[in-house]
């Protein structure tokens, strides 16, 4: 198998964790934006073989963990309306304000769990009388898929089709935690996947701005402690670049014709992110083409700010600030059969993925 | 067995009514199918004698769909509790067989299903002695479901208890992870892909027996993954036991094509499904002799140690990650979902 065993090997990756530890001579904070990432961290048991002098943070880069309390009852709301509402796996545990996607599957609603949205445009075909929207979640690595979807459905001529869009980007979002008063982050592991699509141009002026590097890294083992080493070299160095870890993935222009697509269907456009609030220019909204198959135009939506959990300290956890076991209600009271918040219930959540793979190992 | 005999193209409401239209059905198909001294009775059960103690397992089966690379829903339904009665240190004999069948159920799908129900039952050396048959209206049942229970004389070299087990036993798995459950997602709407994976599904009990007459007591627990995979059944395991359970992630037989289809998805395949596996924890003395006697064995060729069972972080079940570090493999909550990114 391609790739997947040589970035898992052993040797390779010691060798990686000895450079970090020869080359390291003070802490330092590294962010890493992807929830995959931070999955892949602790799920190889990596943070506990990563000298001490090196804090991983995690990124809001789970775009379940972020997507609005209201949207989430939008899309339950269409399902309790007959609408067939069909959503990627992860998406469908996390509770809104009153239940989740899942337990209003069991109530009656035509919830379809999908990995592709042009099945989706299949099952609107299929159905012409009944309506269909697909929950279009996530950063910039599904957005050319779901534009794909509307212009599939656009050449269709369906009228039945529309999208739920909570796409959200990632440089806006680096940099409003840049400007956290409280950020304590000294570098970043770039998202790999994003890149892939996006390509890593916008982040040399961030890089220059904030005086940050930036490596844009992968998800295997020895990706993530590439990135890592590449990041303490930087910052040993005292330099501020951007550097291309997953090269084998990611080019500096990504995927042109993945960019035609989304920019095709898609414009920026401002973003609540859950648990952070409103970044401006910080997500994808539908062109005024292709506003008949936006699901919020098409069904109205409130706008009214649905109140968290109290409890929750999801924001905190998302913008870097505290990791989940410096939470009061970590594995209490908050767990994944009974989560407070949407980092408990991603896959992708930083509260998940601590949960689950590091529960007991301090 | 010419469906045309019946006069119907497909099962209707007749079928399950108990009158003259389900005794044909019962006549020439079921008792024509799985004739035997107990069935051929036609009685309202069946009466049989066992010298030793038995073990009882029942299980229903409603995977959908019910055709799929490998097997079908029928197979299953004996592979998995005859299994199951194995897995109690038993040799099964004897099945219960019981339909629920969905009104417009085609009749060619339900022979089929009918005679792979006999081809397997044959080939893992039990009979079907009783059963039922019922018919729901149209949209109340997924074309068919199925329950059966297995009865099975213990073998009396059997001690099969987690009473049984101590640190420094050996965990042992009798082949690849995963088969079964994504043979099954890859059929599924939205997630077609174009594989040749094939479920596992199969029957144990030979294979099974014959580590129990070998190795008696030292065997201390059989268990197999089925729902929920073999992370599910481990953590099962270490909470009742009150010890810790390590795993190795290299040691874990895995197959390309099957690993690469959970990185696809997004799924983790110690939580997937299997129907062809078996995990056993066996005193460490008779590891080695057990892994070659299972790997001489067609159905145990990529055997392999998968992990122990220690005194450190009890109740849990802790694995070694490729690349040394380390992880809990949590319980599963609710089903596994493909991930988006």
């Amino acid at each position: 198998m391609k790739y997947l065993t040589e970035y898992r090997n052993l040797e390779a990756t010691k060798k990686y964790l000895e450079l970090i530890d020869k080359t390291i001579t003070k802490p330092w904070n590294i962010m890493e934006i992807c929830g995959g990432q931070t999955h892949g961290l602790v799920k190889n048991g990596i943070l506990d073989l990563l000298p001490d002098k090196v804090q991983m943070i995690h990124g809001p880069g789970c775009p379940v963990c972020v997507t609005p309390l209201n949207l989430i009852d939008k899309a339950i709301e269409l399902l309790e309306n007959g609408v067939i509402v069909c959503s990627f796996g992860d998406m469908i545990r996390v509770p809104g304000s009153k239940k989740s996607l899942l337990e209003a599957k069991a109530d009656g609603g035509d919830l379809r769990i999908l990995y592709s949205p042009i099945e989706a445009v299949k099952i609107a075909k299929n159905n012409p009388d009944k309506e269909v929207v697909f929950f279009a979640v996530g950063f910039e690595t599904t957005a050319p898929a779901n534009a794909l979807s509307v212009l599939h459905a656009q050449k269709e001529g369906l009228e039945n089709y529309s999208i739920l869009v909570s796409h959200v980007l990632v440089p806006p979002a680096m940099e409003a935690i840049l400007d956290d008063e409280f950020c304590n982050i000294d570098a970043f592991l770039g998202a790999g996947h994003v890149c892939a699509i996006m390509g890593y141009k916008e982040y040399f002026p961030l890089a220059e701005k904030y005086k940050i590097p930036i490596v844009i890294t992968g998800f295997e083992p020895l990706d993530l402690v590439q990135g890592i080493y590449l990041s303490v070299k930087q910052l040993e160095d005292g330099n501020h670049k951007v550097e291309n870890q997953y090269s084998r993935a990611v080019k500096e222009e990504g995927n042109v014709a993945a960019i035609n697509v989304i920019n095709q269907v898609f414009e920026v456009g401002h973003r609540e992110w859950r648990g952070i609030g409103e970044i401006p220019n910080s997500g994808y909204v539908l062109t005024k083409e292709f506003k008949d198959f936006d699901a919020e135009s098409k069904f109205g939506i409130s706008n009214i700010k649905v109140p968290e959990n109290p409890d929750c300290i999801a924001g905190e956890i998302l913008r870097g600030i505290k990791k989940p076991r410096e939470c009061s209600q970590f594995g209490k009271v908050c767990n994944p059969s009974n989560p407070l918040g949407a980092p408990m219930v991603s896959s992708e959540g930083a509260c998940a993925a601590y949960y689950h793979f590091s529960n007991t190992l301090e | 067995m010419d469906k045309t005999e019946l006069g119907f193209d497909s099962i209707n409401l007749g079928h399950g009514s108990g009158g003259l239209m389900t005794r044909d059905l019962l006549d020439k198909i079921i008792f024509k199918t799985f004739s035997n001294p107990f069935l051929d009775q036609k009685h309202d059960g069946s009466i049989v004698k066992f010298d030793r103690p038995i073990a009882i397992s029942t299980d229903s089966f409603v995977v959908s769909p019910i055709f799929f690379k490998g097997g079908n829903i029928g197979e299953l339904a004996v592979h998995g509790t005859v299994n199951d009665v194995a897995m109690c240190g038993a040799i099964p004999r004897y099945l219960s067989l019981a339909f629920i069948i969905e009104e417009g159920m085609k009749m060619e799908r339900f022979i089929t299903i009918v005679e792979s129900i006999k081809k397997a039952a044959d080939i893992s050396g039990v009979q079907i002695i009783t059963g039922d048959t019922k018919v729901v209206e149209r949209g109340k049942g997924d074309e068919i479901f199925i329950n059966t229970t297995g009865f099975g004389e213990v073998n009396p070299k059997a001690n099969i208890s987690t009473d049984n087990i101590k640190v420094g036993d050996k965990i042992i798995i009798n082949g690849y992870v995963a088969q079964h459950g994504m043979a099954i997602m890859s059929q599924r709407e939205g997630l077609e892909f174009e594989s040749t994976i094939e479920s596992d599904s199969t029957n144990l009990n030979y294979l099974v027996n014959d580590l129990i007459d070998e190795f008696g007591d030292r065997i201390h627990l059989f268990r197999d993954p089925t729902r929920g995979g073999v992370a599910s059944v481990l953590s099962e395991i270490a909470q009742d036991i009150n010890l810790g359970v390590a795993i190795h992630e290299d040691k874990i037989p895995l197959e390309k094509q099957v690993a690469a289809a959970c990185e696809i998805l997004g799924l983790d395949p110690l939580y997937v499904a299997n129907e062809g596996l078996f995990i056993t924890i066996v005193d460490p003395e008779v590891a080695d002799d057990v892994i070659e006697m299972m790997k001489n064995d067609e159905k145990g060729k990529n055997t392999a140690c998968i992990g122990e069972i220690t005194e450190e972080h009890p109740k849990k079940v802790v694995m070694k990650s490729v690349i040394g570090g380390k992880r809990i493999v949590s319980p599963m909550i609710g089903e596994q979902l493909p991930r988006i990114c």
